[in-house]
């Protein structure tokens, strides 16, 4: 991650493009570095801290959860941070599984990271006014932590989750007008029209003026776009919007933007 | 004759208008808009961290009145991190960026020797409003390096494509007034917002 905030040096204008390139490919690299464990399902173990009756007690109600609310709230148990603070590895683990619905960035996650000894509640974009900092944090503070000093991973897992669901579903009208809020749900304007509105007048006047212009149009450019035209099929591309079926657990395209609160034992 | 030119001409025109948005030239004003939306986000998160600031303030003072070069010292740092604001045509300028940046980071190193100070008080550590707002100011630091980072990502595709190909053919033509924005200078806090610890 370290290679995303150096700033550009400041080089001979000549150079630039290729110091430009040179730095997307490296950011893409370090991207790349970082693994995350697969999405499985609601309860991704990856540090085998979960007792299967706790596993059997919770992912009935996380998906009840999300039949009710839509809501998909995951929890997460990782072997190693990988040397990054559990803020920024929380937002991208979470951006990674794109969790709560992609219109309502209504997702959460719960990280526990049992080797640094660190949890954290990651709150999507969506849910941030309804599970805020404050209600993380106490929940962490007073549901989780004091288990897990204990060592009792399950329970305090078991509870956290109880506490969230609580939070959530107690009062449903204020979170449901929340998405609609956010700013970076909205598409930018496409500037594709007046676009072919000065494409076309710059055509038509270069038509008008030039003759070598026009005889390259007339004679080669269209006779080769018609000749190969004709045996086009005129099918357009058509962009499936729908999740996959098939059982299996994905998330829903959501996002986060860093709500939450995290906490050590 | 004259009919069926006319109408290859149109059908020329329509192709060449394809042609062109494949290349690419819609990529400048998109990546545009969107690193402009990135840094409203930025704004949003340093303007609610400014807006934390009063109630914090009023809440340690109630404990901790003898501390008062610290609390006049986040007071005058918000007050001219509220001044220093940028719009999103002003992105362009280094030196705009810079002035903001600096007046943010004197809210945030003025912020964080307020929260060291109040350690020494156990009954403000205890309070339950204290608490409610400290770990409010550590979501909000969380949210800023996020929405910084998606920034300057953003400002990283705006940039790159105005130096690449093809979007450098549009940069040099019909976007000739289209600057490449200032990414954050990684300042010496900048990788590791100030911790707020419990």
């Amino acid at each position: 991650m370290t290679a995303r905030w150096t700033a550009l040096p400041v080089v001979s204008s000549r150079s630039r493009p290729v110091i430009a390139l040179l730095v997307l490919l490296s950011a893409v690299v370090a991207a790349l570095a970082q693994t995350f464990p697969p999405l499985t399902g609601r309860i991704v173990d990856q540090a085998g801290i979960i007792p299967a009756e706790t596993r059997e007690a919770i992912e009935p109600k996380l998906i009840r959860l999300e039949a009710e609310s839509g809501i998909q709230l995951v929890v997460a148990t990782v072997t190693s941070l990988q040397g990054q603070e559990i803020e920024p590895y929380a937002n991208e683990l979470f951006r990674s599984w794109r969790l709560g619905e992609k219109a309502k960035n209504n997702g959460i996650l719960l990280l526990v990271a049992p080797n640094e000894k660190r949890v954290r509640i990651e709150v999507g974009y969506g849910l941030e006014g309804t599970l805020t900092d404050a209600l993380s944090k106490v929940i962490i503070t007073n549901a989780i932590t004091p288990r897990f000093k204990v060592g009792d991973f399950g329970e305090g897992i078991s509870r956290g989750i109880d506490d969230i669901i609580t939070v959530l579903t107690t009062d449903a009208s204020e979170w449901q007008e929340r998405p609609s809020l956010r700013l970076d749900s909205q598409q930018t304007d496409d500037p594709l029209n007046w676009f072919i509105v000065a494409l076309l007048i710059a055509f038509v006047t270069l038509f008008i003026v030039s003759p070598g212009f026009r005889w390259f149009v007339l004679n080669v450019a269209l006779n080769a776009g018609v000749h190969s035209g004709g045996s086009r099929s005129s099918g357009g591309f058509s962009r499936g919007g729908g999740s996959s079926g098939g059982g299996g657990f994905s998330g829903g395209g959501g996002s986060s933007g860093g709500g939450g609160a995290s906490g050590s034992w | 004759m004259k009919m069926l030119l006319r109408i290859r001409t149109i059908a020329a025109v329509a192709l060449l208008g394809l042609m062109v948005s494949a290349c690419g030239y819609n990529n400048i004003p998109t990546y545009e808009e969107q690193a402009k939306a990135k840094w409203a986000d930025v704004q949003n998160n340093y303007q609610r961290r400014t807006d934390l600031i009063p109630n914090l303030v009023a809440t340690v003072q109630g404990y901790a009145k003898q501390e008062r070069d610290v609390l006049t010292a986040v007071i005058e740092a918000r007050a001219k991190a509220t001044q220093t604001k940028i719009d999103a045509s002003q992105l362009t300028d280094p030196e705009k960026l810079k002035q903001f940046q600096d007046a943010q980071n004197q809210l945030s190193g003025a912020l964080g020797r307020l929260i060291a100070v109040s350690e020494n008080y156990p009954d403000l550590k205890s309070n339950q409003n204290f608490l409610a707002l400290q770990s409010q100011l550590e979501g909000t630091e969380n949210r800023i390096s996020v929405a910084r980072r998606d920034y300057i990502e953003a400002v990283r595709a705006y940039n790159t494509e105005l130096k690449t190909f093809p979007g450098l053919l549009w940069a040099s033509t019909f976007f000739r007034n289209n600057k490449p924005m200032v990414e954050f200078a990684a300042g010496e806090n900048a990788q590791t917002p100030p911790q707020v610890k419990f």
